[in-house]
């Protein structure tokens, strides 16, 4: 962390200094720049952003099975829907990563298409979760009705809301580099936003594992 | 993979010298093979624990959970290698120790949520276990 | 308002001008004075024609060192609002005994210590930790602003959003009455459906993305922004402490917002998390409100103890004693801080497995905390110590502090804690630590750095007085309290019966008075400095006899805070280089590139007060509408790529040239 320093030191020496030579203390010719902070602070959102998904988990956690002789996951959750829309969210990855790769070759016309297949998917994935809500609810099966199911909608919600985000985000880095092309800040902005889409896949392998399959199983 | 990568920043430097050169880059942007290479495993490892659910395979619910549990991580370090790009050079190592402490409060998190919040069902809560 | 009812509910919700509490005589006194305040302050704004250097030098400036003295300018005026709230209860339990009723009712009294806490905590002592932080973090480490200028910008506004939140229910409605952390099922629905608890909501999620997007700036500035030579083991105990501090704040405020979001939803949607039937667990509110708030108080002191480490070395003309035991205790402290939290709620019956771990845990947190206080008193052992304001708060701070610690050693007991849970007792040990500990800390601070802010030394008698009557003030406010603790009287009572207690509560009562007298002195201070700036100038930026980086540079530093970038080789940086014959530079300044200032912070946190407002008195349409204004400002902000600009190599050489001429005018 500290490799931009030891050039700087080098040319000194820290303690065979000579005690009145004062350029040994500042960076006369400016060639000290701080590198880029945006990745590092990004990442660091994201894992406040784990963290609070980490409370919702462990509420589901605690009050998951308070069924309140309501629905249980058994009677509510359909299996091939999740999966489904699992590889919705499995595809934008994938096709995000592309659009990565075509950013890197400099290339903006396949770097904007691959980003719109990425919206596309994840709009199916946000569709047929508010598919599946809405299923729910006219079951009967609302948020309102027990514990277990306020944190089920709370849960899968916030991630659903997160992909939303991601959508319209997307959409804005989209204008921007339609706007401005591949510039340096672009990039940057769509490697964060790179993040953020692999980072909600992650928190959706917790969901699907934890929330879906596990249960399905109880 | 990171020869590649590396390859790559020497020649970002020159063209856009100011923004990106002292600018977010020291970490890779992947690969086509790498992409590939997670989005296959994810798949995989996402279709053994929705078979292994929805088939009952194993005939036995907590070992199911147990090993669907144990696919959900290798997963998530699948995602975070290929996808995320982690590894433990990015950012001078400061990502993948944030990753660390992160992780080390989730699992506090959950489960002394769980440990905690189990004994005062028991105790102050014994007619809510019955009822369930 | 309306003859339709409908039409009045789906324009204003269910706000009606009931709502503005005009038969309280209390609150019409506090609206009069807020109001002839503020005209007093606008028309002096006005009249000294001081509209447009607020607006351009300030509100919109992104410059980390405005920043910083705004946070702390914002929370010493809440500071006022929280201590006037002390007072109000201070006096009612001084006199509501037996027959007497006092003269405030419950409904009144319960708002008043659920502000004074949810005040004290986020907006005075949380701005005066981001605010040092802000001002003294970038300078120590020789850096030029934060990594994310515009951000911290806005991180302050949604601060001073919540504080106008929180402000406003004393003239809109009510605040809620459920103490500090609102828990559940009080705080649900059914047992408070009035706005109080929406505004507390609203004002701290508001906050908290503030609190959260600085601590993330304040780390990503102090791991990637350090000066050349300055290696993790070289860098200032301040600059450490904060760094813990601000990765604690990032830890924790996400599971505040998650709690707090859960609660809102029992609220607005009728969820059932944490209620008591349908399955919903209130526990559940406790135990994660928790995670949060135990981290919290660490978030609060670790910076004190930095400011702490910083003075006793320069006060004692010495190295810091055990500076890698300091680091290393203060990391300690962090992790340690995530595996305490159930002492909370020791009583809430968790059994006696659960209480031991985190017993035990809470008393292991006592041990990097006593090295702390060791490696201070070992700093001054020997020492040149001068007495002077900085290190008197240091003083008093350590043996204050060190009796609220042991307290808190005997409430991590849990068996103690059985008996004084919820006692006068933990009021006394709680305050104990934050009056004695982070607001000693940051009073202390405040003089410290308050030269390097302003150019000027803050007044040395008025400073004393204060410090004293803080001291004696705050002894007579809560010893009485550790007493009635131990008698069995509990919190959060608003009429007694047995007339024995009185005496204490007179006493306690009378403490405040003195802590009042603190204030007033504090505020002599800066005005009797102001009008003898003249005399307490410091035109060498280095008043104290300072070792680190900040007192390098002049007082006030300019814009760019350093002309060149520092090289560092101890951790002592400036220390070293006074030692070794450094001469400023005066020749070869170069341009310097400078991030832009920007209103967008600002007008985000009046949406967020429009948004919130709408919210908590469910105006759904302004709801919808500001947030969608909300959305669209913040993209539209992402359209400016035109963000900075380079202070031209002239304007550094003339600025530099200044200081040049005046450090040889006091030769």
């Amino acid at each position: 962390m500290a490799s931009h320093s030891i050039a700087a030191m080098n040319a000194v020496g820290p303690t065979g200094a000579n005690p009145v030579d004062s350029s040994a203390f500042y960076d006369a010719k400016g060639e000290h720049h701080p590198e880029g902070s945006t990745m590092l602070g990004f990442w660091l959102y994201l894992m406040s952003d784990c963290l609070i998904f980490a409370a919702l988990f462990a509420t589901y956690a605690v009050v998951g099975r308070n069924y309140a002789a309501g629905p249980s996951p058994k009677d509510l959750f359909d299996l091939p829907l999740v999966a489904l829309n699992t590889s919705m969210l499995l595809f934008s990855s994938i096709t995000y990563g592309f659009a990565m790769l075509e950013m890197e070759r400099g290339y903006l016309a396949r770097c904007q298409l691959w980003l719109a297949v990425t919206g596309l998917f994840g709009i199916a994935f946000v569709g047929l979760e508010l598919y599946e809500f809405q299923h729910l609810i006219h079951e009967g099966a609302t948020p309102q009705r027990s514990a277990f199911l306020s944190a089920f909608f709370t849960l899968v919600g916030t991630h659903g809301l997160h992909v939303t985000l991601g959508i319209v985000w997307l959409v804005t880095l989209m204008v921007q580099v339609h706007r401005r092309g591949l510039v340096p800040e672009n990039k940057r902005r769509l490697l964060c936003l790179s993040m953020f889409w692999h980072f909600l896949d992650v928190i959706w392998i917790g969901v699907f594992t934890f929330v879906y399959l596990m249960g399905v199983l109880q | 993979m990171s020869a590649a990568s590396n390859a790559g920043h020497a020649s970002g430097h020159d063209a856009h010298a100011h923004d990106a050169a002292h600018g977010d880059h020291g970490e890779s942007h992947g690969s086509f093979k790498g992409y590939m290479t997670g989005f296959v495993l994810s798949v995989i490892l996402t279709a053994i624990p929705f078979a292994l659910v929805m088939g009952d395979v194993l005939g036995n619910d907590r070992l199911t959970g147990l090993v669907i549990m144990g696919f959900a991580v290798v997963q998530i370090v699948v995602h975070m290698i290929y996808f995320l790009h982690m590894n433990t050079k990015s950012e001078g190592g400061w990502t993948i120790l944030a990753l660390i402490f992160t992780l080390t409060l989730v699992i506090i998190t959950l489960t002394g949520s769980l440990w905690v919040m189990y004994h005062l069902n028991t105790n102050m809560m014994p007619m809510h276990m019955h009822t369930r | 308002m309306f003859s339709n009812p409908d039409l009045q509910k789906l324009l204003f919700g269910r706000l009606t001008l009931d709502a503005v509490p005009l038969h309280e005589p209390i609150l019409l006194v506090t609206f009069a004075m807020v109001g002839l305040g503020g005209i007093a302050v606008l028309g002096a704004l006005t009249y000294f024609r001081l509209w447009g250097t607020l607006w351009r030098d300030w509100f919109t400036s992104v410059d980390h060192k405005k920043i910083g003295i705004m946070y702390i300018v914002l929370a010493l005026v809440m500071l006022l609002r929280g201590f006037a709230d002390a007072l109000m209860m201070r006096a009612q339990q001084a006199m509501a005994f037996g027959d007497v009723e006092g003269y405030l009712p419950p409904h009144h009294y319960d708002q008043i210590f659920t502000a004074h806490g949810v005040i004290m905590i986020f907006f005075v002592a949380m701005p005066l930790v981001t605010g040092l932080m802000n001002f003294v973090v970038p300078l120590q480490i020789g850096a030029r602003d934060v990594a994310f200028p515009f951000l911290n910008n806005f991180s302050f506004w949604m601060t001073v959003s919540g504080a106008v939140t929180v402000m406003a229910s004393l003239f809109v409605g009510e605040f809620a009455r459920t103490g500090w952390l609102a828990y559940p099922p009080l705080s649900g629905p059914a047992m408070s459906p009035g706005v109080g608890v929406d505004y507390y909501i609203w004002a701290l999620q508001i906050a908290g993305i503030g609190t959260l997007l600085s601590g993330i700036n304040l780390i990503a500035t102090i791991v990637k922004m350090r000066a050349p030579g300055m290696s993790m083991m070289k860098m200032p105990v301040f600059t450490w402490t904060a760094l813990c501090t601000n990765i604690l704040i990032v830890a924790a405020f996400p599971i505040l917002t998650a709690v707090l979001a859960l609660l809102s939803l029992d609220r607005y949607v009728g969820t059932h998390f944490f209620s008591n039937d349908l399955g919903g667990n209130p526990m559940m509110y406790v135990n994660l409100i928790w995670i949060w708030g135990h981290p919290e108080v660490y978030i609060l002191i670790l910076p004190a103890f930095g400011v702490f480490s910083e003075i006793v070395s320069t006060f004692s003309s010495k190295r810091l004693f055990g500076y890698a035991s300091m680091v290393y205790a203060t990391v300690v402290i962090t992790i340690l801080s995530y595996l305490v939290w159930l002492h909370h709620f020791f009583t809430m019956g968790s059994g006696a497995s659960v209480n031991s771990f985190f017993g035990i845990t809470t008393m292991i947190i006592s041990i990097p905390t006593g090295a702390k206080i060791f490696n201070w008193l070992f700093t001054m052992y020997k020492g040149r110590i001068r007495f002077e304001v900085p290190m008197l708060w240091t003083v008093g701070f350590m043996v204050t502090f060190t009796i609220g610690g042991m307290t808190g050693v005997l409430l991590a007991v849990p068996p103690a804690d059985f008996v004084l849970h919820n006692s006068l007792f933990l009021i006394a040990h709680f305050h104990n630590v934050i009056i004695g500990g982070v607001l000693f800390g940051m009073l202390a601070g405040i003089t410290y750095w308050f030269p390097k802010a302003f150019g000027f030394k803050l007044d040395d008698f008025w400073g004393k007085v204060s410090f004293w009557f803080w001291l004696t003030g705050f002894w007579f406010a809560f010893a009485p309290l550790y007493v009635l603790g131990l008698m069995g009287v509990t919190r959060r009572v608003q009429h007694f019966d047995d007339p024995s207690l009185q005496i204490w509560f007179v006493i306690a009562a009378f403490g405040a008075l003195l802590i009042l007298c603190g204030i007033a002195s504090f505020a002599m201070t800066l005005v009797v400095s102001f009008i003898r700036r003249d005399q307490l100038r410091d035109t060498t930026g280095d008043p104290w006899g300072g070792r680190t980086l900040e007192w390098a540079t002049s007082s006030p530093p300019p814009d760019y805070n350093f002309a060149f970038t520092p090289v560092i080789h101890d951790h002592d940086a400036w220390w070293d280089m006074k030692k070794r014959g450094y001469s400023r530079p005066l020749h070869g300044f170069k341009a310097i590139h400078m991030p832009k200032n920007t209103a967008t912070g600002l007008i985000l946190g009046i949406l967020s007060i429009i948004f919130s407002f709408a919210m908590i008195w469910y105006i759904w349409w302004l709801a919808a509408f500001s947030f969608l204004v909300i959305a669209v400002v913040s993209i539209g902000h992402t359209f400016n790529y035109n963000r900075d600009f380079y202070i031209p190599a002239d304007e550094v050489i003339r600025t530099e040239g200044q200081r040049t001429a005046l450090m040889a005018e006091r030769v």
